[in-house]
């Protein structure tokens, strides 16, 4: 960004036309608008969430350092004389300025009235500014002399006069081109509403005819609604939508297949993601061997795994508050403590601690070094 | 801390009325909380609010008329000292730490249990933070790219080691006593830490704070 504003001020050197191009562009392009999962989106839409701010303070730093510095650049360029002339520069600033001031003045939604009609006063007035503009830049033109310095002057008179046109005709242009984008996005729009609907008829639906046969078992019934309130959750809010091979959507995999299996609750909490290579995959099936032994052994309800990367160790740990157990006194013979858990990770190169005593819980926790190219998405 | 107040005051603020019936039910089940009244968007929420003077807020984070965050800053222009807990069935990361760093002192979701409820509005109205372990991990993932953040503001400081260790605790799982026992520090210790983040969470000027969660995105 910093990058494109430096361009816009460099640009402006040339007859103005980084800020001609910066106001053309800041009109035409659609609002940046990051994309939200469906229920965020939904609410939004609906005023259930607080609107954002515009811009960030840093972007207000640098736009206000960049601009410093262009108009130090302009100064020193009026000192050795080779800028535009003193007469005409102080009038075409303030002039831009007071434009610039009032388009960003203007929200949307007003300047869709102002732009938009081809009728009223406000469609005299604009029709009123755009002629003048042109028959100022013509005037302005005409009166000047011809030769080497005429040419900044013709420049600038040029720009009022596009300025003037694009004024006359600025509401047909927008028009045309507002209507293409409401188009394409209505069409969008029912492609997802159908999308909707299949997703209801697969998930939602099933899930309630399960409830009503399963009626008379409490257990089954809080595991289907568990994993039908997992799906949802992941497809209104994303919570996994976006990393499809990572070790936060390994766990999370695991973690409903042995809340299905088992009857337990398992809570997934994630701090930063690793990408899913062998030796973190190992590390997955690991903390879900960690998860079924919670499940079958640990006598409660709830198992919590805690999974965080920072780019060069994967930790995951898994917990439970239940009946725990004698670390020394396993029998080597337990194949899932020490083949499945320990002895798959160590394999990998991590490390495995057990913690446990008996009516204490356990914990275990494993730790991965990751490959130096693995990075910590966000 | 609850035993210190007689009878907890609670305001209820939700738009399913259905789930305001439930929770009601489970709150007054016990004889330590007793719901004043019920709110179910911004403008009832504020206005009951003010009328009703509740000790403990139970807020949702989306609502009509802004959500959460908008009962949040109103009341803050009123120059309320209210006590909020979010609560709420989304996982949006952004809008929960929203609520929190607007003011709010702990984060639930709406499937923890009657008891656990009653619990962490004790808490809150002792002046103790309420963190899950889902809204520990989202502080941690807030703080884990924090080089930007620390030019900005002075105020949002990075976490502490300790700190990080008591957040990385809640996070996989352990209750403050069960964080305390394993950091060999008592659990008023473990209080503090907690609010210590909170503290770091809840930037002074309420401008900063729609700025900053919007610079990060992802909050």
């Amino acid at each position: 960004m910093l990058a494109v504003r430096a361009a816009f001020v460099v640009a402006t050197f040339f007859n103005l036309a980084g800020i001609i191009a910066y106001l053309i562009l800041w009109r035409l392009l659609p609002l940046a608008e990051p994309a939200l999962p469906a229920g965020l989106e939904s609410a939004s839409r609906r005023g259930l969430r607080s609107g954002r701010g515009r811009i960030g303070p840093i972007e207000v730093m640098q736009t206000v350092a960049v601009c410093a510095i262009g108009v130090g650049v302009l100064i020193l360029l009026q000192a050795t004389g080779r800028g535009i002339s003193g007469s005409l520069l102080l009038p075409v600033l303030v002039g831009l300025l007071g434009v610039a001031v009032i388009w960003r003045q203007l929200d949307d939604v007003a300047w869709q009235r102002w732009m938009r009609q081809t009728s009223g006063w406000a469609f005299t007035a604009r029709i009123a500014a755009g002629l003048v503009m042109v028959a100022l830049a013509s005037a302005f033109v005409l009166t000047q002399e011809r030769g080497l310095s005429g040419v900044v002057d013709v420049a600038s008179a040029t720009g009022i006069a596009l300025v003037g046109i694009a004024l006359i005709l600025g509401p047909w242009i927008t028009k045309l081109l507002s209507d293409l984008t409401a188009e394409r996005r209505e069409r969008v729009r029912s492609q997802e509403r159908a999308d909707v609907a299949a997703h209801l008829h697969d998930s939602v639906l099933q899930t309630l005819a399960l409830l009503q046969k399963n009626a008379d078992d409490p257990a089954a019934v809080a595991t289907l609604a568990r994993r039908q309130e997992r799906d949802l959750r992941a497809w209104l809010y994303g919570d996994e939508a976006d990393h499809g091979d990572s070790l936060l959507a390994a766990l999370r995999t695991a973690a409903a297949e042995v809340e299905e299996a088992h009857h337990v609750t398992v809570e997934v909490v994630g701090v930063g993601d690793a990408t899913l290579d062998s030796d973190v995959a190992a590390l997955a099936r690991a903390a879900r061997e960690a998860m079924v032994n919670a499940a079958k052994h640990a006598q409660v309800g709830r198992v919590d795994v805690y999974a965080e990367c920072d780019g060069r160790t994967a930790e995951v740990f898994v917990r439970d508050r239940g009946v725990g157990f004698d670390p020394g006194q396993v029998a080597d013979d337990r194949l899932g403590l020490r083949g499945s858990i320990v002895g798959r990770v160590e394999r990998h190169g991590g490390t495995v601690t057990i913690r446990s005593a008996p009516g204490e819980g356990t914990e275990v926790r494993m730790s991965l070094p990751l490959n130096s190219s693995q990075e910590a998405p966000a | 801390m609850s035993a210190a107040k007689s009878r907890l005051r609670v305001v209820l603020v939700d738009d399913h009325a259905m789930f305001r019936t439930g929770v009601r039910a489970e709150l007054e089940r016990g004889d330590g909380v007793e719901v004043v009244a019920e709110a179910e968007d911004v403008d009832t929420a504020v206005a009951a609010i003010t009328e009703h003077r509740p000790d403990v807020v139970l807020l949702d984070v989306h609502m009509p008329g802004g959500g959460g965050l908008e009962v949040l800053r109103r009341l803050q222009q009123l120059g309320s000292q209210t006590t909020f807990l979010a609560l709420s069935v989304s996982d949006a990361a952004e809008d929960v730490i929203g609520v929190i760093r607007a003011g709010a002192r702990g984060y639930v979701t709406k499937n923890i249990s009657g008891p656990e409820l009653i619990d962490a509005l004790g808490r809150v109205a002792g002046g103790d933070a309420v963190f899950s372990p889902r809204l520990a991990g989202f502080v941690l993932d807030a703080f884990a790219g924090t080089i930007e953040i620390a030019q900005v503001d002075e105020d949002l400081d990075r976490l502490t080691e300790r700190e990080r260790e008591v957040m990385r605790l809640i996070a996989r799982g352990y209750a403050y006593k069960e964080v305390a026992k394993e950091l060999f520090i008592s659990i008023k210790t473990v209080e503090t830490h907690v609010s210590s983040v909170l503290r770091k969470l809840q930037l002074s000027s309420r401008h900063e704070l729609t700025r900053w969660a919007n610079d990060r995105r992802l909050i």
